[in-house]
């Protein structure tokens, strides 16, 4: 298991350090003037001054190594800084990635984001996992049967309707007809007493249940079929002729064998679900990371956008990871060596 | 494959077959399809969208672009079936003029995708050298974040081919572009697999022994074989390259306004919802009917083309 970890984990690297590649010089060599939107009074000598404060008169490479070190190198650093409350020599002059319409660190936008969408994404996920399992183990049990034929059409409609539909007519019935649910999603709510919990609650419904019907139209698919795998398999006969009763067959024996793929589906599906919340945060206005990158790309905010763009490839990077040595361990036959 | 009986072979068994008539492969392949009531619907549902589209503007011959200010934010009526926006022009005009765009988005989008990938595809599958640099290339563009990437694409590159093209073009063959180049991986790995496989089989073997070029054995042998997956896979990538483009329109960074596109008059229509629902309700269906027609038939031509499931 240590050999088959440390080969996943040097895979990965190559990949990143292309991708990082890639990402840094599409938005560097792209048309396109990081002052060509300040007012055209500023002559040009000004303009030059601007552009090499904003760090852009260094050759490319330079300024590739330069983003991969404050990257990987000092922006860890500082947030180990922080957990711990350590210093660390020259923590001062360490040079961090700046956006430039707001001229602060990227990394201290991104975290100041990143618990609105990590709530909304993160309890959609668990929701979506707990409605598509109970689906996809009843369709396969009962396979072909009216309860079948109803989930196979509700993950077909919840794979097909886009989600900024399903929240577009969301907010029509609930917020617009009905009147129960707020339209926007407020960001600055704090949680104090019962009354603000139960308003949280009802501001979260329709984002979270956007996401999670698409979620779970994907997973109760994966459910099924792998149901259907282990259900004629010859331990499920052993386990019946033991004289098991049939939910311990099914629950115990079958579901626990089907979770294996379903467990590295699930994994593999968090990062597009970052993606997937670009759009419901824009939906549902959530001040989140798919509002931030939107927001950075409209104002041609470089450094952000490449910043925001490379963590969502270092998700998937890792959860790719994630999966195969969740799967490792769940499933021995799984590791070659 | 075939069945049909020859003159120099007589016993029972081929007698029996005479009776019958004539079986093609695409005839059982449709046969099973029709057996297939969600891809049949799908079917009539798409045959139907694309002729709403097609025909529709010559029926309903309002401009979608005409502005009538005295009749704006209207609820559906019968000079405007689908209602009326904020600027007055109306809904029903735009939607059909809006799903030819969509429609020819997704259809040229998966055109470009299922090259793209059924050529990296047989590369990798026929020439051994060539498998591993592509499939780490596959691999590479499989770990891209693709929405971000895609809308950081567009917004960087609208104004230069808007410039070189036109405003209408330029972001047509952009939103083309990004789509197909991004899309085109599962197609990739399928028919790679799909011609590893066929690579060894004795049909090619004969053909090279006879000294059929490589060229040759690649479009007469492997890509028939092929064609099978690549179908299934178009009608997925229709289906992704119609919710993409909406998705892009949608965060306001495809077509221009002026321009409809389904996922266009989506955006348009969201800051309206409590005065004219209706804006939102008939673009929002077209895009979803599309895709769940598209899908089913996708369905339904999975099944009636695998050889295991389809009765014979």
């Amino acid at each position: 298991m240590f050999r088959y970890t440390i080969r996943r984990l040097l895979f990965a690297i190559p990949t990143l350090i292309a991708i990082s590649f890639i990402i840094f010089a599409l938005l560097d060599l792209a048309p396109g003037d990081p002052t060509a939107n300040l007012p055209l009074t500023i002559d040009a000598k000004t303009r030059e001054q601007i552009r090499i404060s904003l760090g852009l008169g260094e050759p490319f490479h330079i300024r590739y190594i330069a983003w991969l070190n404050q990257f990987f190198v000092n922006e860890p650093l500082n947030i180990v800084e922080q957990w711990f409350g350590i210093e660390f020599s020259g923590s001062a002059e360490r040079l961090r990635i700046r956006s430039w319409s707001t001229r602060s660190p990227v990394v201290d936008l991104i975290i100041e984001r990143t618990p609105q969408t990590l709530w909304v994404v993160g309890m959609s996920y668990v929701v979506g996992i707990l409605i598509a399992i109970p689906i996809g183990v009843i369709s396969a049990y009962r396979q072909y049967s009216w309860i079948d034929q109803a989930g196979t059409l509700f993950s077909m409609i919840g794979f097909s309707v886009p989600t900024f539909f399903t929240g577009l007519v969301l907010i029509v019935i609930f917020s617009v007809n009905l009147q129960w649910l707020p339209m926007i999603y407020d960001t600055t709510h704090k949680v104090t007493d019962w009354s603000s919990f139960l308003f949280q609650v009802r501001q979260m419904a329709m984002p979270v249940m956007v996401l999670a019907l698409f979620n779970a139209a994907q997973i109760s698919r994966f459910m099924r079929s792998s149901m259907l795998d282990n259900l004629n398999q010859d331990y499920v006969r052993t386990a019946r002729a033991k004289g098991m009763k049939e939910h311990v067959v099914v629950l115990v024996h079958v579901l626990r064998n089907s979770l294996i793929p379903v467990v590295t589906v699930i994994a593999l599906g968090v990062p597009q679900i970052f993606g997937g919340a670009i759009i419901t945060e824009q939906i549902f206005r959530v001040n989140g990371l798919g509002a931030l990158l939107i927001g950075g790309i409209e104002a041609a905010d470089i450094p952000l956008v490449q910043t925001l763009t490379f963590i969502f490839a270092v998700l998937i990077v890792g959860f790719n990871l994630i999966a195969d040595l969740v799967y490792g361990i769940l499933d021995p036959r799984i590791r070659y060596d | 494959m075939t069945d049909a009986p020859t003159s120099n072979n007589t016993g029972p068994d081929t007698d029996m077959e005479a009776l019958k008539p004539h079986r093609s492969l695409w005839y059982d392949v449709w046969a099973q399809f029709r057996t297939h009531r969600g891809a049949l619907a799908g079917a009539a549902v798409f045959a139907l969208i694309l002729l709403a589209v097609g025909v529709g503007p010559y029926l309903h011959t309002v401009d979608p672009t005409y502005l009538d200010y005295r009749s704006k934010n209207m609820d559906p009526n019968w000079a405007h079936p689908f209602g009326t926006d904020n600027l007055g022009r109306d809904m029903l005009a735009q939607v059909l003029a809006g799903g030819r765009v969509s429609l020819a988005v997704g259809f040229t989008a998966m055109g470009l995708s299922l090259l793209v990938g059924v050529l990296i595809g047989v590369l990798a599958g026929f020439f051994r050298w060539l498998d591993g640099p592509l499939m780490r290339l596959t691999d590479l563009f499989l770990a891209l974040p693709l929405l971000p990437l895609l809308l950081v694409i567009i917004m960087l590159f609208r104004d230069t081919l808007r410039r070189a093209f036109g405003p209408e073009t330029g972001i047509f063959l952009l939103i083309v572009f990004v789509i197909g180049i991004t899309s085109w991986m599962q197609t990739a790995r399928i028919v790679r697999g799909d011609v590893l496989a066929l690579k060894e089989r004795e049909f090619v073997l004969a053909a090279r022994s006879i000294g059929t070029r490589e060229r040759r054995v690649i479009t007469r042998h492997i890509l028939p074989n092929v064609l099978s997956p690549v179908m299934v896979s178009a009608t997925l990538g229709l289906a992704n390259a119609i919710i993409t483009e909406s998705a892009l329109s949608f965060l306001g960074l495809g077509f221009p306004s002026d321009f409809p596109t389904w996922g266009r008059l989506l955006f348009d229509g969201k800051d309206f919802l409590t005065l004219t629902p209706s804006r939102v309700i008939w673009p929002g269906l077209a895009i979803s009917l599309t895709v769940l027609s598209v899908n089913f038939m996708g369905d339904g031509l999975r099944d009636a083309l695998d050889p295991r499931i389809r009765g014979r």
